[in-house]
């Protein structure tokens, strides 16, 4: 409100000036008008409203019954994900009713999504839904037809809800700062993943004084198996599969795939040979190993050899898995990891040995197969790393809390009502 | 085993037995020599339990992948018994390889080089047509590939002339009063596969519009260095090779294959239109899935070997490319040894994970 002439007029205050608004006529709206983002600045949410669990549940379905998304693996686990029963659960993990206290999204919330993992951008779409925010993500540049499954999915639920038309955004740009710099001076967060070239690059653009940032950065993560508690497995082809999902799914190249692998208890040699053939043999079933791979893998191998990293390079019969033995794993190891099934492996007699290669802030999760009792310890010890201790199998699992991150916490806002 | 030995012998004289007992025996001894003097070469020989003394086949012995010279300094030479450096032509920003020599392995191959072309061309020196610019050759210290190619080549040329000016443009009556010059004689011409298709033939063409021509029947065109670029024009090798005779009468045209790591052994292409491995160097075609040996028919990555390299472990090497071996001892041209052909590049990785790919835009 503002005063003129005596008079008391309501100026509406547009979101994007006539100056920002050209500088997106760079960026195509795959979903979502440009005109709703314009005007007023959006209501936000009540984090987990029922209208948004309604319109997820529903997008689940559409999803779940599509036929051209069921050879989708990872489209099936996101339409799971987002089944009502899914998220009232998260609910009642996260949205503690307190009469003292008010939850609200934190407004706008700018999202770049990785480039090359077809539907991380729903995850973090529905993470800022879920919290009550209005939601502008970019989405990879790259054709996924994953990406047009779930898009087509999400325009036809919407048709159902159209009061959340306002609030999801999904764009399309190429390099552009200025683009960059209009969505983050709206924004009230940014989340910004994968990749610290991708951050400082977007870091450039600033963000409004209150607006808070979360950044997934470059990460690695291992995996721990005790031998015998392996070797008591009753499927140890199911193990496997556990592990492929967990690597060779995302060409080990996600920031939650195992980089290597760490063997505890007393009969390692027994474990390494059974895991690594059975491993092989689903690996040979049902990996597309590119002629290039093997020639990079074995580079690596020869790089850690010649640094001194490695004592052995596992002999292997093809090039399926490349196993680089190193004696003392140190965080220093990772600055020479590879991917598409290149693994550093070690032994250990006490966790606590791996403080090394877990003091580090870039050390993200462990993919555990042992007892809790045992990893305590290293957890306890004030390592800088270590956001996660999952099972085998689970690393890629998506929660609202990842990274160290508590996104709920990190998007909404709290009214203390002290009154 | 003295190098020495090997250059009495006829580049393309051996068949298959008694090359592979004497190039066995020469790489096995730098296989030695490297892991007394490379401490690298030494750790990666091994990390995989590699004993020269147990290999009776140079096809067992390992090979570094070429990427490992921009990775690592590799030599096997004190520093000040360096006397070049040669650099492979990467683009901007792009790590390059580096290439250490020393005296011997520099002079070793140029002598190679010399045995294996003059096979082609004749032991006379000829005039030389450069088709390239001056300004590729400045830094004598560090060489580019490109540098390499044409300082190597010009040793067969008698009288040289720069074919290009820095701007890339022909010059027209520099061509011509040489030409004039040495009229009736035979003339190298030496340049980068795409360089002479793009300044030179092309110009050609453009000149002839003109009423300008130029008569090359009496030329040898050696040329390198890969048809990536004129696969995207979709130029074939026939019609490189039909075309250039079309616009100035040049019949003679080899291509080669080499590669700044192994400078010497260059793999010319015979009038059958093979290329061909000679006595001092070797190609073994491996299969990506497990590097085993590839049959002949059967296309996979290169492995090369070179019995040059002393002053750096650079005598066994995976390459990036694909290729495929034709036969062995039984070109239709009477060279002995294996002969193949190249199909370009390993295609990059396609990796998914969340990585820097919206990043890499920006670099």
């Amino acid at each position: 409100m503002r005063k003129l002439g005596g008079a008391v007029t309501h100026m509406q205050q547009n979101l994007i000036n006539e100056k920002q608004l050209e500088d997106l006529t760079a960026v195509k709206f795959l979903v979502g008008d440009m005109n709703d983002l314009v005007g007023e600045r959006p209501k936000s949410l009540m984090p987990f409203c029922d209208q948004v669990i309604e319109f997820l549940n529903s997008l689940s379905k559409n999803l779940m019954s599509s036929k051209e998304a069921k050879q989708y693996p990872d489209i099936i686990t996101l339409g799971f994900w987002i089944r009502k029963s899914s998220l009232l659960q998260l609910k009642d993990r996260f949205h503690k009713e307190d009469e003292n206290a008010l939850r609200m999204g934190r407004g706008i919330a700018f999202h770049i999504a990785p480039s090359n993992v077809p539907v991380n951008y729903a995850y973090s779409l529905v993470t800022g839904l879920l919290t009550g925010n209005v939601n502008i993500v970019r989405i990879p540049s790259k054709d996924f037809p994953q990406v047009d499954i779930v898009n087509r999915a999400i325009v036809k639920t919407l048709d159902e809800y159209a009061d959340l038309k306002k609030y999801i955004y999904l764009v399309r740009y190429d390099r552009n700062q200025k683009v960059n710099d209009v969505f983050s001076i709206i924004c009230d967060s940014r989340i910004i993943w994968g990749g610290d070239q991708t951050i400082s690059e977007i870091r450039k653009s600033s963000l409004s004084p209150r607006a808070g940032e979360i950044t997934f950065a470059d990460r690695y993560s291992l995996a721990i198996i005790d031998s015998d508690k392996y070797l008591s497995l009753a499927s140890k082809e199911r193990f496997a599969e556990e592990f492929y999902n967990d690597t060779y799914l995302t060409d080990q190249n996600a920031c939650t795939s195992p980089r290597i692998v760490v063997w505890t208890g007393e009969k390692v040699e027994e474990a390494k040979d059974e895991f690594w053939k059975l491993l092989h043999n689903l690996v040979e079933k049902k990996y597309t190993l590119q002629p290039i791979m093997g020639v990079n893998k074995l580079t690596s191998s020869y790089i850690a050899a010649a640094a001194g990293v490695c004592d052995r390079i596992e002999v292997h019969e093809d090039n399926y898995i490349v196993r680089v033995h190193v004696k003392e794993p140190d965080s220093s190891i990772m600055e020479l990891k590879d991917n598409s099934g290149y693994f550093f492996e070690c032994e250990c007699h006490d966790l606590m040995e791996l403080r090394g290669l877990c003091n580090n802030n870039h050390c993200q999760t462990i993919g555990y197969l042992g007892e809790r009792d045992e990893i305590m310890p290293l957890l306890l010890s004030g390592i800088q790393g270590v956001d996660r201790v999952v099972p085998i199998g689970k690393t890629m699992d998506f929660d609202l809390l990842w990274d160290g991150y508590d996104l709920y916490e990190r998007l909404t806002r709290n009214i203390s009502i002290s009154i | 085993m003295k190098y020495e030995e090997l250059l009495e012998i006829a580049p393309y004289s051996l068949d298959q037995s008694e090359k592979k007992k004497i190039l066995t025996k020469r790489l096995v001894e730098l296989s030695r020599l490297h892991y007394e003097k490379c401490n690298e070469y030494r750790a990666i020989s091994d990390s995989i339990g590699f004993n020269p003394d147990n290999i009776d086949d140079y096809e067992q012995l390992p090979f570094l992948p070429v990427r490992l010279f921009k990775e690592l300094n590799l030599k096997s030479v004190n520093d000040e018994d360096i006397v070049k450096t040669m650099t492979s032509s990467g683009t901007s920003g792009q790590a390059v390889s580096k290439i250490y020599l020393d005296r011997t392995t520099s002079s070793n191959q140029q002598k190679t080089m010399v045995k294996i072309v003059s096979n082609f061309t004749g032991s006379n020196r000829m005039p030389m047509i450069i088709l390239d610019c001056p300004s590729v050759v400045k830094n004598r210290l560090m060489f580019s590939a490109r540098g390499a190619g044409i300082l190597g080549f010009s040793i067969f040329g008698s009288k040289k002339v720069y074919a290009l000016d820095d701007e890339m443009n022909l010059d027209v009556e520099g061509l011509k009063a040489f030409l004039d010059q040495y009229q009736g004689q035979k003339i190298l011409l030496f340049g980068f596969t795409f360089m002479v298709w793009q300044h030179f033939y092309k110009e050609l063409l453009r000149l002839r519009e003109e009423g300008i021509t130029f008569d090359l029947s009496n030329g040898i065109l050696i040329h390198g260095g890969g048809w990536k670029k004129l696969v995207n024009e979709s130029v074939s090798q026939e019609e490189f090779h039909a075309r250039l005779q079309d616009v100035c009468g040049l019949n003679q045209i080899h291509d080669y294959y080499g590669m700044v790591e192994q400078t010497g052994c260059i793999y010319m292409q015979c009038e059958c239109g093979h290329l061909h491995a000679s006595i001092f160097s070797d190609v073994i075609i491996r299969d990506p899935q497990d590097f085993s040996v590839c049959p002949k028919g059967k296309k996979g990555i290169i492995q090369v070997v070179s019995a040059i390299p002393e002053s750096y472990p650079g005598h066994s090497l995976l390459t990036e490319d694909e290729g495929e071996i034709l036969g062995e001892d039984d070109c239709p041209c009477g060279r002995k040894g294996k002969y193949f052909k190249i199909y370009g590049r390993l295609q990059n990785a396609e990796i998914r994970g969340c990585s820097d790919t919206y990043a890499a835009k920006f670099n």
